[in-house]
């Protein structure tokens, strides 16, 4: 394939997918709406109440996001610099809180926290924390990971001391993942929904919850609308703000695999300081994690395995075996997977300037296209998924485009969202390759598409492994439109936990907790196998 | 390649990977909520009876079940939709998504449960909303279980009562109904009382019974009272084991708001005549006598037999709290405004 015909693909075809899947059922519903009865738009944005909303969606977000940092910061560090036995393992473990359902990881918190602690804006900020631990954790420890050292002991060799070692060198360097990892958590609890209807109590909406209020419970389809614009203003600036600094903080920092950069635990410092770091990170995830294993042993009056026996037994809460949901949550999320490497990996490479290109030149001579999809990828995470939702139901309702009640819409709603993880997850690596490597290739007369594969590819698959990894997660753990669009005879695991919850009795109850533990065995075993595939794992220049 | 190509391609892939939406022929489809459930061997003998097979189309809660059956009227996702209930039905009746359908079983029915009298939607189910109360915490500290909603505003019950927000529950909106139905006109001082007397709002019904209500199987919570449903109590008796000879909860009786779930054939249903079969089905004893122990409500039928669990553990009020389904209608976002001021701010 040519360069150019390589170029066009590469925005051509995320743009195409995004249109059709994201602003094409976004804009009917809006529009829908706005068209339809209900209080004028002028009354909704003037409501004080809707201001308050607005208010506390943005500070609770920014605050979540710092707490999340200061969690996830040091075990960052650990992962990104120390190589030690159960490395992975501990990597591995950070996603799986990603992945339960909201409604599960609320129960563990409230049986947790102490009386008249439980509910307010305290618990909802750690529970967010508790969540999106793992994206910071991952995209930075993984980037600290690759980054040469020889920068930081130059540094060093001329005197500089550890803090501003630190300040000088590892921050600047660091700051396209800082950044990333940021823009990803601060939209997560932006848009956060279930968490604050359950941990907040009544005095507490975020913006999603009031769109889903005004939808579902109120019938004002227009105040919805309105309020999702307002939504969607609010990220559109927290996506301006945060590409714009991305751009900015570009150096050119020659990635390493990690196998050069990381060092052995040696030292009785070294062991401190891997403890310390990873201890504080293992308590926080362990103890909330350790009541939902706890709660799927009871039975009775005892402990026992009981709730995991069932696991084979059919029953009419899912009209199929409760096993089944986890060969559907697999199968949906290798689909989804395979859908948001592929087309967030061609988007990556066209928000990273395209290749065989020089750095300096991209940021001016970037197609129009190109600048586009580097904000539009960002939006799912922000946007209203309520009324993604209806949207997807009165966008494709009629032929050529009647994909209601397909299989496969399933896969492409997840990959939505799991796509913003690959293009930001790889973006800032692709970016930081040296074009020089590139046109030395190219000087040798390899032609532009054994470049890609030869000098990109290995340098990007660190970071297309862990990206993989996220969207597959992503995938396992996704709710609101799975349950939305699955059918039920075939519900994924979250699918099936919810369904248990909703009917009374202990043992349904049991077994609700029993198929969260299989889900966060089966998140850890595939996030450490989607990152073992990886192509090229170590070992070249 | 161009843009218009790709997009081109990936609808093409999609197209060819699809199968449509709505119904396949020989195939019927419900909408309906998540609380739906039909014991495997109902279902098969629905589909040996009439030859259609049926399809399941779970779609969140019944409010948004509503919601996608008035985005989609006269193109909807299935044929049949079960979950309306009296609180939703003006609203749902509002946007001609239903076509008109008299069912002969509807004979065999409750009458005072047929609330609309063209017959879009039939009473398939009851399931009143009544405070539950765990009747080993009363007795264990000496105190008379209460019996009229005045009891909750005396001291003796302080902190002893959790309910749901209406803004965000079913069961919450329906003990809010229930003392509009009592109070009229004083209902808000009535929860000025309520919460003067310590009573826990929380989001819905799962935090509400089964973290924070004490009666509840494997529950830690400390609050002996709370609004759940008429057919908790034969539920707790059944989801333990062993199974406890009397119930460890109790109703209160008067606080019982009566919720009705209907169904109806959604108009432009792509197979009408299965969806009027599915309907007559639902009224059936088989399909009523399966409602109990799958769904946790009431027949809707007044011949069908009861589990042997909810015969002798289940309350059914005979004169539930009602108030008329357009009366709800014009006022529910109005009240639910005036609940949150009164109560939470």
């Amino acid at each position: 394939m040519s360069s150019r015909a390589w170029r066009r693909l590469t925005y051509g075809l995320p743009l195409a997918f995004f249109g059709l899947f994201f602003l094409y059922p976004l804009a009917s519903i809006v529009e829908r709406g706005l068209r339809g009865a209900g209080d004028s738009p002028l009354d909704v944005l003037s409501n004080p109440l809707t201001r308050e909303v607005v208010w506390f969606t943005v500070w609770q977000a920014g605050a979540s996001t710092l707490l999340t940092f200061v969690v996830a910061f040091p075990a960052a560090y650990v992962l990104g610099r120390y190589r030690f036995r159960g490395r992975e393992l501990v990597s591995a473990l950070t996603v799986v809180p990603f992945v339960l359902p909201t409604v599960v990881v609320a129960l563990a918190f409230l049986a947790l926290l102490p009386a008249g602690m439980e509910r307010g804006w305290l618990p909802i900020l750690v529970a967010h924390a508790f969540f999106n631990v793992a994206v910071v954790v991952r995209i930075v420890g993984t980037y600290w990971a690759s980054l040469d050292r020889r920068m930081a002991e130059a540094a060093a060799t001329l005197g500089a001391s550890p803090l501003a070692r630190f300040r000088e060198v590892t921050l600047p360097l660091l700051a396209p993942a800082l950044a990333a990892a940021a823009a990803i958590v601060f939209l997560f609890s932006f848009t956060s929904f279930g968490v604050v209807l359950i941990l907040g109590g009544p005095r507490y909406a975020t913006i999603e919850a009031e769109v889903y209020n005004q939808a579902v419970r109120l019938f004002d389809l227009r105040a919805a609308a309105v309020l999702s614009l307002v939504q969607l203003l609010c990220v559109l600036v927290v996506v301006w703000v945060t590409t714009r600094l991305e751009g900015r903080l570009v150096f050119l920092a020659p990635l390493r695999p990690e196998i050069d950069t990381l060092r052995r635990v040696r030292s009785t410092r070294d062991t401190l300081v891997v403890a310390s770091g990873l201890g504080v990170l293992l308590v926080f995830l362990g103890v909330p994690l350790a009541v939902l294993v706890e709660r799927s042993l009871v039975v009775g009056g005892g402990h026992g395995f009981d709730a995991y026996r069932q696991l084979g037994h059919g029953t009419s809460v899912l009209l199929t075996e409760p096993w089944h949901a986890i060969v559907n949550s697999l199968v949906y999320a290798t689909a989804s997977t395979a859908i948001a490497v592929v087309v967030g990996g061609l988007a990556a490479v066209s928000v990273a300037g395209g290749s065989g290109r020089t750095q300096v030149a991209e940021t001016s001579a970037r197609p129009l296209g190109t600048r586009l999809l580097d904000g539009l990828v960002l939006l799912p995470l922000g946007v209203s998924a309520v009324m993604l939702g209806l949207g997807f139901l009165i966008a494709f309702d009629t032929a050529p485009l009647d994909f209601r009640a397909s299989p496969w819409i399933v896969p492409v709603a997840q990959s939505l969202v799991a796509i913003p993880f690959v293009v930001r997850i790889v973006a800032p690596t692709l970016r930081s390759v040296d074009p020089r490597q590139r046109e030395a290739a190219a000087l040798l007369g390899a032609p532009p598409g054994r470049v890609r594969r030869e000098v990109d590819l290995p340098i990007v698959s660190r970071g297309l492994g862990v990206a993989a990894a996220f969207a597959f997660a992503i995938s396992l753990g996704e709710f609101g439109a799975t349950v939305f669009l699955a059918r039920p005879d075939r519900p994924t695991l979250p699918v099936a936990i919810y369904r248990f919850l909703g009917r009374p009795g202990e043992t349904n109850l049991a077994e609700a907790y029993a198929l969260a533990v299989v889900l966060m065995v089966v998140t850890m075993l595939s996030v450490l196998l989607v990152e073992r595939v990886r192509p090229n794992r170590a070992g070249w220049f | 390649m161009p843009v218009l190509a790709a997009a081109v391609v990936v609808v093409a892939a999609a197209t060819a990977a699809g199968c449509g939406g709505g119904g396949k022929p020989g195939e019927v489809v419900l909408v309906t909520h998540d609380s739906f459930a039909i014991s495997p061997a109902v279902k098969r003998a629905f589909e040996e009876e009439t030859g259609l097979k049926l399809r399941i189309l779970q779609a969140g809660d019944a409010g948004e079940v509503v919601t996608r059956a008035l985005l989609t009227a006269g193109n909807p996702e299935g044929d049949v939709l079960f979950g309306v209930d009296n609180n939703l039905l003006a609203r749902a009746l509002s946007g001609d998504a239903f076509e008109p359908y008299e069912s002969p079983e509807l004979g065999a029915v409750d009458q005072a449960l047929v609330l609309d009298e063209k017959h879009r939607v039939t009473p398939i189910d009851r399931g009143d909303v009544c405070l539950n109360v765990d009747k080993v915490w009363f007795s264990k500290h000496g105190l008379a279980s209460p019996t009229s909603l005045d009891q909750l505003t005396l001291p003796a019950y302080r902190k002893l009562l959790v309910v749901e927000n209406p803004a965000t529950s079913t069961p919450g909106l329906a003990f809010m109904l229930a003392t509009i139905a009592t109070y009229g006109s004083g209902w808000k001082d009535y929860w000025s009382k309520l919460r003067a007397n310590g009573v826990l709002i929380v989001d819905g019904w799962e935090d509400a019974y089964l973290n924070r209500f004490s009666g509840a199987a494997g529950s830690s919570g400390d609050r002996p009272i709370v609004v759940s449903y008429a057919s908790s109590p034969p539920a707790e008796v059944l989801g333990r084991k062993p199974e406890p000879t009397e119930a460890p909860t109790g109703v209160v009786e008067e606080s019982c708001f009566r919720q009705v779930e209907f169904a109806g054939v959604l108009r432009g249903a792509e197979n009408p005549d299965g969806a009027r079969k599915l309907v007559d089905f639902m009224l059936s004893r088989r399909f009523q006598e399966d409602i109990p122990l799958e769904m946790y409500v009431f027949p809707a039928r007044e011949d069908a037999a009861l589990p042997p669990a909810f015969e002798r553990f289940a309350v059914v009020p005979d004169h539930p709290l009602e108030l008329p389904p357009a009366e709800i209608d014009a006022n529910r976002e109005r009240w639910v405004d005036q609940w949150t001021d009164t109560v939470v701010r």
